[in-house]
């Protein structure tokens, strides 16, 4: 009863004061002022908030640093990639989410003083030790780029080319199948079935951006880097690569760098949010959406910091 | 679009917070009207409810509004979801308002009776419980909105009394049937008021801490 006594308001009989109250409430609404637990980049600097980690992880990454000559791209990155999940990589231009997801593949590799340390494993192997052969490594985890760029082929040999290289194939039959069912996994095969001889580069942007991704399905790949898909797309095309990323996560991981919130919002079950070189926060994307954990990560998607 | 959002936000907040004034100047006067039984005020308060619609009307266009053209996300997306929420709340408390009203008319018509049931304490923990919840909102207080969720309790308890004092009235003096109902249903309305000062609360701790904690037992805190 105590309790109670001393919030019962005592102008409860003075109703200008009600007019004074909302004044005052108006002047005193600070969004955002105080808002909830949210971990600071003071608090412990370099450590990533989260769950960077998963039970079953199909890549894992430990402390993972990039130079580019003397300069550090990123910082002491750990983070693992589940089997059958979408994670995307977010964050400001220049942040390290591209540079991180070539890693991923050695991409960085063809980079004249670009220099990775910590390690990377793909089902457990070290992908950067000595004896591993990048060539097949990229077939296990693919990638696909930011503008579709289909060899100067025919839409058959696009997708033909990489299962003929690696050897995946012993007879022209089985090839045929191999082309079939990428384009199918891509979602692209009615639209192409009767038009396989013609150039890749005849279709429009969209079918260009599936026809790559059939091409990476085609050798078999585990992993699949996806660095902005869909920024040189329209909606509708947009919407089909969402649908087909959706589809493909059943078979493949995928990691996606996008700079569409909305995007990463959509179609991906973990988001990691990267800030001038370091893992800021890992989480489920519905949480990173509605509840950060991080300042940086919050002022970052609800546009105060870009 | 920063600079738009938050133009946007600010206008928002300017809105629930009018709505919130609204409200409780209507609590206020049913409460007035409770001590005084004063038929024309009751009138006075059924009469000026549709301001609160309309405002509450507002409120949510403007909210949906905001989520269509902004799509906002974490503490954005979570204080629109918590204003949606919260306006519906401040409407429904301005209805209770009014069903006091409706049954002051109807005790009005009583004018000597037998029994009386003291609302003061009642109607006094209500009201502060809404001061409270609208204070925890603008000053983002988790501790202050924990409190109003103890304090939610103590109205159920008095409606208990209500219940037991009034019905033993009935036995009394069952001539007096209907003025007894409609005075017992008052408890009723002063703790549905209080129940939603309750969810106003509970989305003010959601807001803050992102974690929705209705239907929890506070008991245990």
């Amino acid at each position: 009863m105590d309790t109670q006594l001393s919030i019962i308001p005592t102008n409860l009989n003075d109703i200008e004061s009600i007019d004074a109250r909302s004044e005052y409430r108006m002047t005193n609404l600070r969004h955002g002022k105080k808002m909830g637990p949210l971990k600071n980049d003071r608090d412990e600097p370099g450590k990533t908030v989260g769950e960077p980690f998963v039970e079953y992880p199909r890549m894992t990454c430990r402390d993972v640093d990039v130079y580019y000559g003397n300069k550090l791209a990123i910082r002491n990155v750990s983070v693992d990639i589940a089997g059958n999940e979408v994670i995307s990589m977010i964050g400001p231009s220049g942040c390290g989410k591209s540079t991180f997801i070539r890693c991923l593949n050695r991409m960085n590799d063809t980079i004249e003083g670009c220099r990775v340390t910590g390690e990377i494993t793909l089902d457990g192997m070290d992908i950067y030790d000595k004896r591993v052969d990048v060539v097949p490594l990229r077939a296990q985890v693919g990638m696909v780029f930011q503008k579709p760029n289909p060899f100067p082929k025919s839409i058959y040999d696009n997708v033909a080319y990489g299962p003929k290289i690696h050897g995946l194939s012993r007879s022209r039959l089985e090839l045929d199948e191999i082309v079939e069912s990428s384009l199918k996994k891509a979602g692209l095969w009615e639209e192409v079935k009767d038009q396989l001889n013609q150039p890749g580069t005849s279709l429009s942007g969209g079918q260009q951006q599936r026809l790559c991704i059939a091409r990476a399905i085609a050798v078999g790949p585990e992993v699949i880097l996806m660095d902005e898909p869909c920024s040189a797309l329209d909606p509708i095309a947009t919407g089909r690569i969402e649908d087909l990323i959706h589809e493909l996560k059943r078979q493949f991981s995928i990691v996606i760098v996008t700079h569409s919130m909305q995007q990463a919002a959509r179609v991906s079950q973990r988001t990691a949010y990267f800030h001038l070189g370091n893992l800021i926060e890992v989480g489920q994307t519905d949480q990173v959406f509605t509840s950060p954990r991080h300042r940086l990560t919050q002022d970052y998607i609800t546009g105060r910091i870009g | 679009m920063a600079k738009h959002f938050d133009r946007e936000l600010e206008k928002l907040k300017k809105k629930i917070l009018s709505l919130g004034a609204l409200v409780e100047e209507r609590v206020y006067l049913a409460i007035k009207a409770i001590e005084s039984r004063d038929p024309d005020l009751a009138k006075r308060i059924i009469r000026s409810d549709h301001e609160i619609d309309e405002t509450e009307v507002e409120v949510e266009e403007e909210c949906l509004k905001i989520l269509a053209l902004y799509q906002p996300v974490a503490i954005d997306l979570r204080f629109i979801v918590a204003v949606i929420k919260i306006n519906n709340d401040l409407e429904r408390i301005g209805d209770q308002a009014v069903n006091i009203a409706e049954r002051i008319q109807s005790i009005a018509k009583y004018p000597k009776i037998s029994f009386h049931f003291d609302y003061t304490e009642m109607a006094e923990i209500a009201a502060a419980m809404l001061k409270q919840s609208l204070d925890a909102l603008v000053n983002l207080d988790i501790d202050m909105a924990f409190r109003i969720l103890t304090l939610d309790d103590e109205v159920d308890d008095i409606q208990g009394n209500a219940y037991s004092q009034i019905k033993q009235a009935m036995r009394e003096h069952p001539e007096e049937m209907t003025y007894l109902i409609n005075l017992y249903l008052i408890s009723r309305h002063l703790e549905r008021i209080a129940d939603h000062a309750t969810n106003i609360a509970e989305e003010v701790i959601y807001l803050i801490e992102g974690e929705i904690v209705r239907h929890e037992d506070f008991n245990r805190l």
